[in-house]
This record gives structure tokens, C-alpha cells and sequence, in this order.
């Protein structure tokens, strides 16, 4: 079974830390003495229970605050799976953090307090799940102890969600009712709570199985880095670096070199391993082909029957992440987009995503701190792209300040299918 | 629950080796492609030789363009400054070495006259002095997000400024496999390809691809002495103190750092798949078993990486 990499969510105090200090906790994934240190530090702050949110907030100011600031990674694995966890932060104004950590995540780990219900923090996460296109959400309703573990809180908010996550496209979702802080349905099945019949949550994950959205998407290979040993063994070696961002390959295939469009046929694949016949999605490859062409970082290798588009100017969901900054007309700054950097400007800002709606405000003047809206940037130079919904890594980007070199936006081609057509 | 039946589960482990790999040999070639000087931080230790290994395959069948550096402290173990030194031979690479030594000799630094001080600390200047010699703008660091708490919270290109520090709460957002190496002068990116390996994924790596080790991480007979419950390398560098006894034990070490914060343990693993064993069914983290630097204070990595640490 594949890694499977979780991003958590959730809002202050909905003992999101404390249910993945169970986790490893349960799941023995931290050592005695690390155990040890962080029951020291437990004892310091005198609390009555063991705090189990102490074995991931790694910082200081974390400690000292109880919050989480920035996004933890964390290790566990079970002898079905290994998993890859970023904890990320629950307060609004580290919300960038809570992008960082989901971006690279299959699926979204949503806690909501069962005495609180669906927050606007709740709301927040699950629209930047579902712009972010996450696989799958699984709900845990935290707390349960403080219910008296009653079914009836539990369905409140499964309804609640539901419609929300309905609203926002996520079809593939499930529910567990918990306590993370005395471990019910975290790894074992709570006899507290004989009405729920599906299982904890660990068994839930390592049983997971997730839809493969891109198994059919046509073949792309943004090039990183050309390859030329100019040595006498290897003089004309000529191979095209690259991550694969979608579909597959094999030798003797015909592909496309985008921006130029130009056809050939390719001649070896290298992998880690060595000489491979076919290479597939996520895989660093080195790639040769026939004739001279001209290609350098920056180009993109391709299915040559279903091309990626190309063009200066593209239409985007922004997620605003500079401090000091805002995003207007006008704005000017460089963009990442798969191996390839530029200059965008911002040529219309459409509208601004109100996350308590999920509807678009009419006008919007600017994009502020953690602030989401629908773009159209025009490029120095072409891009070669899909959209997000279609393949992940030719459709994202990330924007940057010319000055201070901060990484102040990341965007995603196309626009999020929960919004329809409102506002166009 | 880390299965100590690493057999049963090989092919998962393969592919997530493979996962593993592919996403760190992406970061390398990302800093090859985008920056002017990249350095790799090359220790002789078994984080960093799995780091090398995979630059090499990123950029095979081309010489690594980019040296290896290493901050001597001049208390390393002798074995791992052979492997050091035979590895940059073999790839035919410059070796660059940050000596705490000379910059003691020169009054660079200045030794703490404490008792139980190491040389630890005094890397950080020295490593700052490296790099802004060199003109380095990237350089690789084999740190594991896994070590240590501070550890999980470092981006895998982690920016630091004119002074070589970390800002902890004010780190890049980092999306996807999109990096941001933008940097101005005399400001530089650690960058740490190896941030979501494991201890145990970097033994079944080495394993799998059966990468040659310094001797010293298999068990072997040693002069020790016991202090602070971790059994430390008699060497002439580090000796007993009052009531600690040398004597001879069959040891490994689970990490190769200066020789006087360096702790074996007891094990009679000699071969890979043992020690792979040994590791599976461990109750504690390979910095609680082997490295006195960490247990002086709560945040005695937060602290020592604010101000530049490796």
C-alpha cells in the first residue's frame, strides 16, 4: 500500500496535537525518551493529565503558549502502513502554515469540537481542502467525552459537515466520533460509544484505499535540469531530468517538447534503478530522445496527442499569504509554476471567496493576509499548464515578492468546481 | 508497532523507499538547477552518506558539480574521517573542511572552559565562516524532520539570513514540490532532501542499496567509559573523570558525531540486517541513546539551530 500522507485541521483547542500525541503515543511511535521529557515538561506546567499535545508542538513559543504556530511533521508506521502526518496550526493568522502542511496531502484530517460543532475555522479548512482538490476528509468529533458520548451530538455535527463538505464537492468523507484525550476510537474501538459500528480511526487509515484521480491523465514532465557529463565516456549524453507530474511512459513513445510543440521520440529512460522500459506518476527520471532539440529547464516533456495549454495569461484561485502586503491590480511579482520562474501581473481580481458563504463577494479591491479570491494574471513569458482539478502539478504555483523574495501567494489553474458559475 | 519483521514487509517498504527517493533526488535537482554555489554538508556519518548517494544518482552519469564540506571538530572518530576523505577521492570531488582546531589556534573561537564542554557549540561559527567563504547560496544538510522536535518544524529549503540564523516563526510557506531559493546576498537556504526519512527508512535504504558504512555503526570491541548512562569512547580526546571506570565492550554507535558527545551502545549487531533488527524494536530515539548535546536543555536544539547549527 502506498505512504500515505495526512494534513490535520482543526481549530484551537479541539485537542488536534492531543489526538496525535495518541496516535504515536498508541501506535508506539515515540520513544521513552522522548516520552520522558515531554511528561517533565507536562509536570512544569502542572497540569492534571499527561499532555499528550506536548509530544508535537515543537517550539518554545508552542510550549509556552499551548498553540501550534507552524506546521509539525510527524512519522508513524504500523505493519501495513507508514504515514507522513503534518500537524498543522488552527489559528486564522497562521492559516499559510495550515496550506503548507495540506498541499502535499492525499487526505485532510478535519477535528471539530463536539460541544462547539462546526466553527468557522472548520468552514475555512475544508474550502482550502477542497481548493487544494484533497483526496478525502475523514471527521473526527473530538471531545466525545464531554457529551456523555451521546450519538445525538455526534449526528448534529455529521449533518452539519455533510452538507458543507457536499457543498464543496468532497465526495469521498467519513466520520468517527472520538476522544483523543482518553483514547476512544483513536486505536482501539470505544466501549463508551456501542452505537458507532465503523471502527477507530488508525484501523480506518491503514485500511484506506484512495481514489487515483490522475490514472488516466495524459503524460507531463516539467525538465528540471539537463544533463551533460562532457566527459569522454559519456560526450554526447544529452538526458532531460525531471520529476513525472502525471500519466506514463515508455521507450520508443512519441512526445511533445512544450512551449515549441515540436515532436520526437524517446530513446532511453533512466531511473534510480537504472535503464528502465517505462517510467510513471511521481517518478525522477532521466530522459533521452532522438535528434536535437532544444529544450532547457523551464520546458515541459508531454503526451504529443493531448498537449497542455499554453498561454500568458491564466485564470486562478490565489490564496494570499504576504504579511505586509496585499494583492491588487497591478501588483507585479514572480511566479514558480512547475520548473519554470516569471513575472506575473495581476490583470483583474474578480472576487473574493467568503468562506462563511461559499459564495464570491461581488467586488473586491484587494487580497489580504489568508484571504482567498479568483484571479487573472498575465506572464512575462508563456506557461504551459492544466488545470489543478485535471493534474496537481502543471495546474499550482506559488507567487513571490520582487523585494523581500517571501513567498506571499500560491495559486491553483482553473476555478474550484464548488464555486460554479457564481460570479463570472 | 515498527514491525521488527522486516521481511514480511518488503515490497511496501520498497515502494516507499522508492517514494522517498524519487521526492529527495527532486530536491537536489531543483538546487543544482536554480543555484550558483551549492556545498553538501558530508560528515562521514550514515544520513549524510545516503544524502551523497542520492545527489549522485540525481545527477548521473555527470560528476556531482558541487563540493562536500565538513566542520571538523578535530575530536571525530578516525573512522569515519577515512570514509570521509576515500568517498571524495573516489566521486573526484573537492573536500572543503570548516576546522574548529585552526579556528581555535587563530582565536576565532574561543573554547568554553566549563566543565563538561564539548566542541559542539563552537561548530556553529566555524560552519557560518565555511559558508560565507565559500559564497555558498545552498547547501545540503542531512537532517531528519524525525530527530527532534525542533527539527519537524523545518522546511525542506530552510532560509537563513545575513547571520546565518533561523527564524522559526517566520518561515517561508512551502507548497507543494515548489521551492523558493530566491535569496540576496550573503543570506542563504539550508536545504535537507532527507526531511521525511525515517531512522529505520535510511537503514532498510542502505540495505536495499547496500551502501558501504564506517566501521564504527557495526558492533565492535572498545575502550569505554560510562557517563550520564550513555558508554563514551575512550580516545584522547575525551578521558575519565573521577570514579569512571575504562573498560572493554562490544559496542555500536547509532550516530557518528565528536567523539566526546558520542554515545555506543551495547549490541552485538554486526551485520546490516541485525542492526535493522535492533533499530526496529527500539524504545529510544537514536539522539536520547548517543548525543549529549541535546540533553542539556529542553530546547537545546531550537536554540543551538536559531543561531545557525547544522
Amino acid at each position: 500500500m502506498e505512504l500515505l500522507r495526512i494534513a490535520t485541521a482543526g481549530s484551537v483547542d479541539d485537542g488536534k496535537s492531543t489526538l496525535i500525541g495518541r496516535l504515536l503515543f498508541d501506535s508506539k511511535a515515540i520513544y521513552d525518551d522522548v516520552l520522558d521529557s515531554a511528561e517533565q515538561h507536562s509536570r512544569k506546567q502542572s497540569s492534571e493529565y499527561f499532555n499528550l499535545a506536548l509530544l508535537t508542538d515543537g517550539l518554545k513559543a508552542e510550549r509556552e503558549q499551548g498553540i501550534t504556530i507552524d506546521v509539525a511533521y510527524r512519522y508513524f508506521s504500523t505493519p501495513k502502513r507508514k504515514f507522513i502526518l503534518a500537524d498543522t496550526p488552527g489559528h486564522v493568522q497562521y492559516t499559510r502554515n495550515m496550506v503548507t502542511g495540506a498541499s502535499t496531502a492525499d487526505v485532510a484530517l478535519i477535528i471539530v469540537d463536539a460541544r462547539h460543532g462546526v466553527v468557522e475555522q472548520s468552514r475555512r479548512h475544508a474550502v482550502i481542502g477542497a481548493l487544494l482538490g484533497i483526496r478525502h476528509v475523514v471527521v473526527c468529533v473530538n471531545k466525545m467525552d464531554l457529551v456523555d458520548f451521546k450519538e445525538s451530538a455526534f449526528r448534529s455535527i455529521q449533518n452539519d459537515l455533510h452538507a458543507l463538505l457536499k457543498e464543496l464537492k468532497i465526495e469521498s468523507h467519513h466520520f468517527i466520533p472520538i476522544s483523543a484525550l482518553q483514547g476512544d476510537n483513536v486505536v482501539e474501538s470505544s466501549e463508551r460509544m456501542p452505537w458507532y459500528k465503523d471502527g477507530p480511526l488508525l484501523p480506518y487509515l491503514e485500511n484506506l484505499e484512495l481514489p487515483n484521480r490522475t490514472q488516466n491523465a495524459p503524460f507531463r514532465m516539467p525538465v528540471q535540469y539537463v544533463i551533460r557529463p562532457l566527459s569522454n565516456e559519456y560526450h554526447d549524453y544529452r538526458g532531460y531530468a525531471g520529476t513525472i507530474a502525471s500519466g506514463s511512459i515508455e521507450v520508443g513513445e512519441e512526445i511533445a517538447v512544450m512551449p515549441s510543440g515540436a515532436t520526437t521520440t524517446i530513446t532511453a529512460i533512466e531511473s534510480p534503478q537504472g535503464e528502465v522500459s517505462s517510467a510513471g506518476e511521481a517518478e525522477a527520471v532521466t530522459i533521452r530522445i532522438a535528434g536535437n532539440l532544444d529544450i532547457s529547464r523551464g520546458a515541459m516533456l508531454t503526451s504529443s496527442t493531448e498537449k497542455p495549454q499554453t498561454d500568458n495569461t491564466i485564470d486562478a484561485t490565489i490564496c494570499w499569504m504576504g504579511e505586509r502586503t496585499s494583492l491588487k491590480m497591478g501588483t507585479m511579482l514572480r511566479i514558480k509554476h512547475t520548473t519554470h520562474t516569471a513575472r506575473a501581473m495581476v490583470n483583474a481580481l474578480e472576487c473574493k471567496i467568503d468562506i462563511n458563504q461559499i459564495s464570491v463577494t461581488e467586488s473586491c479591491e484587494e487580497l489580504k493576509l489568508n484571504e482567498i479570491g479568483q484571479v487573472t494574471l498575465r506572464t512575462s513569458e508563456p506557461l504551459v499548464f492544466d488545470e489543478y482539478s485535471q493534474i496537481r502539478g502543471t495546474g499550482s504555483f506559488i507567487l513571490i515578492d520582487e523585494t523581500t523574495n517571501e513567498t506571499v501567494g500560491a495559486g491553483v489553474i482553473g476555478r474550484p468546481p464548488y464555486l460554479g458559475d457564481v460570479g463570472s | 508497532m515498527n514491525s521488527p519483521d522486516a521481511k514480511s514487509n518488503e515490497l511496501l517498504t520498497s515502494s516507499q523507499l522508492r517514494a522517498l527517493e524519487a521526492e529527495s533526488i527532486h530536491i537536489i535537482r531543483e538546487v543544482v538547477a536554480e543555484f550558483e554555489k551549492p556545498g553538501l554538508l558530508f560528515s562521514g556519518g550514515k544520513d549524510s552518506i545516503v544524502m551523497l548517494h542520492l545527489a549522485v544518482k540525481a545527477l548521473r552519469p555527470a560528476k556531482l558539480p558541487f563540493p562536500i564540506v565538513h566542520i571538523d571538530t578535530g575530536h571525530n572518530f578516525p573512522e569515519a574521517i577515512e570514509y570521509r576523505d576515500r568517498t571524495a577521492e573516489n566521486l573526484g570531488i573537492d573536500l572543503i573542511v570548516g576546522s574548529v582546531q585552526e579556528a581555535l589556534d587563530s582565536g576565532g573561537v574561543q573554547a568554553s572552559t566549563l566543565p563538561g564542554a564539548s566542541r559542539n557549540r563552537l561548530q556553529t561559527p566555524v560552519l557560518l565562516k565555511t559558508i560565507s567563504n565559500g559564497k555558498f547560496d545552498a547547501v545540503f544538510g542531512g537532517a531528519r524532520r524525525d530527530e527532534e522536535r525542533a527539527r519537524a518544524k523545518e522546511r525542506v529549503y530552510s532560509f537563513r539570513d545575513e547571520f546565518g540564523q533561523w527564524d522559526p516563526k517566520n518561515q517561508r510557506p512551502e507548497l507543494w514540490n515548489l521551492y523558493n531559493g530566491f535569496t540576496n546576498t550573503g543570506q542563504h537556504i539550508r536545504v535537507f532532501p532527507l526531511s521525511n526519512w525515517t531512522e529505520l527508512d535510511i537503514w532498510q535504504y542502505i540495505f536495499e542499496e547496500n551502501i558501504e558504512l564506517p566501521s564504527i555503526y557495526f558492533a565492535h570491541e572498545r575502550e569505554v567509559f560510562e557517563r550520564d548512562g550513555m558508554l563514551m569512547a575512550y580516545s584522547e580526546f575525551l578521558k575519565p573523570e573521577n570514579g569512571e571506570n575504562v573498560f572493554t565492550e562490544t559496542v555500536r554507535f547509532r550516530t557518528v558525531g565528536d567523539m566526546t558527545i558520542t554515545g555506543g551502545i551495547k549490541s552485538d549487531a554486526v551485520t546490516l540486517e541485525q542492526v535493522i533488527a535492533e533499530i526496529a524494536v527500539a524504545r529510544v530515539s537514536e539522539r536520547g541513546t548517543s548525543r549529549a548535546d541535546d540533553r542539556t536543555a529542553e530546547a537545546a536544539m531550537e536554540d543551538r539551530k536559531r543561531e545557525g547549527y547544522f
